[in-house]
């Protein structure tokens, strides 16, 4: 467990750090004297920064939460066609009634996110249980069919700049105060998992072993979708999809300290969060005074690190392959 | 006692159990025994509430399995299946908590420590209670989750060939400590494939064809060579040693 | 890919002429292809024939370059699940295209004449091809389905890698990029149609002579080997071919994703039902005709009857990605 304190303690000096820097670099000279300055601060740079947080953290609770429900490590919100079904609910209710709410296109967004993920979870049980990467290609291809669909009916209604920014790079330069609140439902859903950490974890050990032990495997995956289609949709919603983050950072921090989740979904939470703000910062550093989005910038490290994970040595016993995917 | 009455069970078309009717005598080691797809491990699926009955009903000590809460069956009876693959990156120690998992919902308090520390030290797991499963040997990790059945410490334990994977030493240590649980009051149900530990061990056995209940009994009544060869299609001998039935079947 | 295994007798059985595939499918492409050109025709006719005619030219080399690319492919890969593209082809040639511009520069690179461009680009598309699926076909011979996840993942990258090279060049004209996520049949690019179309022809004509060998290579290695096949050659020739009509489909249309693997999976389907069996003589024609044809009936429909220019890719995409998930759940692995 020292190992895990360390950690702990790393990532939480590298957030402090991070925010600091986040905080104090942009395109607008800030002065604390001045009342601009303050505004700048508390509109723009705070705000920024708690988004990019709160964005990385519930992502990566999300993608721990999906690969419990699964029982694969090489599954995210992402690659399992949740952030396409969110956005296809989120254009249908633009269309359907542009005057709606932003609450009204949120719960449509959550909605729709958990059929699709649902979805995903009923066709993969068709799969070869021994073929473990199957799962995520077809994940992969799923969300690519339904992306299919939301391309589709953005060409013909003439959405597609909508749909690119909620799909194809998610980026922060757009958050204001007053326009990534809908983020801390995120946050709220991914502390929820966190209180139920321990059922997750036994619903990895498969169906059998939870019933054993009395839970409901059904009761605690519906949860889980629940949590994992709320995230997704919320930041689909405000800030447009990150790649990665839901897969990279667990994996990685399972390798670190395991996967007994109560103790392991803090340090991923904080893992996901300081990824994420640390991209968005580069973002806004590299090409300054213009901004590459921190979804883009994510795209190429994530699929390096997924790379890495694929292709890394086998550990020393057979055991490390996966176990069977039969939920 | 668990008492098994009118149970039939179906996957898509093929009858896997028909009419199954019989008791489990609690304080005892019963062994369920037969042949491939006979049904045994369908019927300890159904005991355990791991598959929903579809006809019939069970009762583990007067509790309905179908109607009784999950939770409070968890704290009557630990079952343990074939298909223990794991994917989670779990320490030794962490999976066998869980066993604790009924009755402390994830608030163990020193009672519970102490059984896990217990079930850890019985399956000679300590050296390895840091370990991640992953790192195990098959019989090392069958041993976890043996530990992790045992830390549940319920009057009933249900288990699935869970001599799978262990060598001899272990498969008797196992045994040995099955015994102990029923000396200690408790009662035990296991599908076993090695006639031999049965005959050893078991009080009581449950023999079953083609998804039927072909005879039970003690060891000396069921561990006959008519019987046996009647269960098994094939020529076996019965011999005795040490006062219990020694099967025979490869000469 | 075993059912390419086929009792000699089979082989050597002559079908008549009305068992031809190729004949049948020969025929419906001219109705097809007679049908786009003339269909409505009005007004000024030599500039619309000339305008349909250079489309049709462009639909044709890729219908042509993705069918044979695709089964080429499979065969090589021994998996009839793979396309050049799942594989991260096309997103490579998308990736070398945006790193060129980076290091000549945009001005450097518009001064270039289109042709010599194209075969700049092809020849660098080729050489990275080569090492990078090489490489990843000889290790992941056994573990397929690591393989095909691990190209999978490469597409994303190489597509996330050109998003954000252009970005970092250009900041504000990352649309460009953006927009070639799917291909678009509609707006083809027909300066390099002349060089793609010498470039393809000369490819078929590489993969026609290629077709025996090709047909031995489906064996499996141990069998190509013993039967005399220089296995490592061919295996360096077909994936050269794959990669240079990639280059051409890419170049003129963009990404096409699932398209070959629906073709690929109709004309083994076709040839093996009429011929009864799977020569690469006989599947390399059949599966190009088959792309030719549902690219001009499918680009006439929608450009003509629909009046929606862009969407015909996205069907595609739409159909193929559910044809790959069928194939998914039904085990077809390999």
């Amino acid at each position: 467990m020292q190992a895990r304190k360390k950690i702990l303690i790393g990532l939480s000096l590298l957030i402090f750090i991070l925010a600091a820097i986040s905080v104090f670099i942009g395109v607008a000279q800030m002065d604390l004297s001045d009342p601009r300055g303050m505004m700048i601060l508390t509109v723009s740079r705070i705000p920024r920064t708690i988004a990019a947080l709160l964005t990385g953290s519930a992502l990566a609770v999300a993608g721990v939460v999906m690969q419990q429900i699964v029982r694969n490590r090489f599954v995210e919100p992402g690659t399992a066609g949740t952030a396409e079904s969110a956005a296809l609910g989120l254009l249908a209710v633009t269309l359907i009634a542009p005057q709606a709410s932003i609450w009204i296109k949120m719960v449509a967004a959550s909605v729709s996110a958990l059929i699709g993920t649902s979805i995903f979870v009923k066709m993969i049980r068709k799969l070869p249980p021994r073929e473990v990467l199957l799962v995520p290609l077809a994940g992969i291809v799923l969300s690519g069919v339904i992306g299919a669909i939301v391309t589709w009916i953005g060409w013909q209604t003439d959405m597609m700049q909508f749909i690119a920014t909620w799909l194809m790079t998610g980026e922060f330069s757009g958050v204001i105060a007053g326009r990534y609140e809908l983020l801390w439902i995120a946050g709220l859903a991914a502390g929820i998992a966190f209180f139920a950490a321990d059922r997750f974890a036994i619903l990895g050990l498969g169906p059998e072993a939870a019933t054993a032990l009395g839970l409901s495997p059904r009761a605690v995956m519906r949860l889980g979708l629940a949590v994992v289609a709320v995230v997704t949709a919320m930041v689909v919603v405000s800030v447009g999809m990150i790649p990665f983050v839901g897969l990279v950072v667990p994996n990685i921090i399972a390798r670190l300290i395991g996967d007994n989740l109560r103790a392991a979904l803090p340090v991923t939470a904080l893992g996901g969060g300081a990824l994420v703000l640390a991209c968005d910062i580069i973002g806004r550093v590299i090409v300054a005074p213009f901004e590459i989005p921190a979804g883009t910038i994510l795209g190429v490290l994530g699929a390096g690190i997924f790379l890495w994970l694929l292709w890394r040595p086998a550990r020393p016993s057979k055991a490390a392959a996966m176990g069977p995917t039969d939920v | 006692m668990i008492e098994i009455k009118n149970v039939s069970y179906a996957i898509g078309g093929a009858k896997i159990l028909q009419d199954i009717n019989t008791v489990i005598p609690k304080g005892s080691v019963t062994a369920l025994i037969g042949p491939n797809g006979a049904g045994k491990s369908s019927l300890l699926n159904l005991i355990g509430r791991i598959e929903p009955l579809q006809t019939g009903t069970i009762d583990v000590d007067g509790q309905n399995v179908t109607t009784s809460h999950s939770g409070r069956l968890a704290r009557t009876m630990a079952f343990l299946g074939q298909h223990t693959a794991v994917a989670s990156r779990l320490r030794v120690s962490e999976l066998v908590a869980f066993g604790r998992w009924p009755h402390c919902h994830g608030r163990p308090g020193p009672e519970d420590h102490e059984k896990v520390a217990d079930a850890i030290a019985q399956f000679s797991l300590r050296g390895l209670a840091d370990r991640f499963l992953d790192e195990l040997s098959g019989g090392q990790a069958q041993r976890a989750h043996l530990a992790m059945t045992f830390a549940q410490d319920t009057p009933w334990v249900l288990l699935d060939e869970p001599l799978n994977n262990l060598d001899m030493a272990h498969s008797r240590i196992l045994m040995r400590k099955l015994s102990d649980l029923r000396d200690a009051g408790k009662s035990v149900v296991i599908v076993v494939h090695d006639l031999n530990q049965a005959a050893a061990w078991a009080d009581h056995l449950v023999a079953m064809k083609h998804g039927r209940v072909v005879v039970s009994g003690a060891p000396d009544e069921v561990l006959t060579p008519d019987w046996l060869s009647a269960l098994y299609d094939t020529e076996v001998q019965v011999l005795r040693y040490a006062d219990r039935p020694l099967v025979l079947s490869h000469v | 890919m075993s059912d390419t295994v086929i009792a000699p007798s089979q082989t050597q059985r002559r079908f008549p002429l009305w068992r031809n595939p190729i004949l049948w499918l020969f025929l419906l492409l001219i109705l097809s292809c007679a049908m786009w050109l003339f269909q409505g025709i009005s007004g000024n006719y030599d500039f619309i024939l000339m305008l349909r005619a250079k489309k049709l030219g462009a639909l044709i080399c890729v219908g042509a370059a993705v069918a044979v690319s695709t089964v080429i492919f499979q065969t090589v890969s021994a998996n009839r699940i793979l396309t050049p593209s799942i594989m991260g082809f096309d997103a490579l040639y998308v990736m070398m295209q945006t790193l060129l511009v980076a290091s000549l520069g945009v001005a450097g690179f518009a001064a270039l004449a289109s042709a010599p461009k194209f075969l700049l680009e092809t020849g660098l598309m080729t050489g990275l091809a080569l090492a990078l699926f090489g490489t990843l076909l000889h290790r992941g011979a056994r573990d397929i389905a690591r393989m095909i996840l691990t190209g999978v993942i490469l597409g994303t990258l190489f597509r996330a890698g050109s998003g954000l090279l252009a970005r970092l060049m250009d900041p504000n004209a990352y649309a460009t990029v953006q927009s070639v996520s799917f291909a678009n049949f509609a707006r083809a690019q027909t300066d390099v149609l002349s060089i793609a179309a010498v470039v393809t022809a000369l490819a078929l004509a590489a993969a026609i002579w290629l077709g025996p060998r090709l047909d031995v290579l489906a064996l499996g290695r141990e069998r190509a080997i013993s039967l005399g096949l220089p296995h490592a050659r061919i295996v360096i020739l077909a994936l050269v071919l794959v990669a240079i009509l990639v280059s051409v489909s890419t170049a003129l249309v963009g990404p096409v994703a699932f398209f070959g693997l629906i073709v690929a999976g109709l004309a083994h389907m076709i040839s093996n039902h009429m011929t009864g069996g799977a020569r690469h003589r006989v599947l390399l024609p059949v599966s190009a005709l088959v792309a030719i044809t549902i690219l001009v009936v499918g680009q006439t429909v929608f450009e003509r009857l629909l009046g929606q220019q862009a969407t015909l890719s996205v069907v595609i995409e739409f159909a193929g990605g559910l044809f790959f998930l069928w194939l998914l759940l039904k085990g077809k692995i390999r």
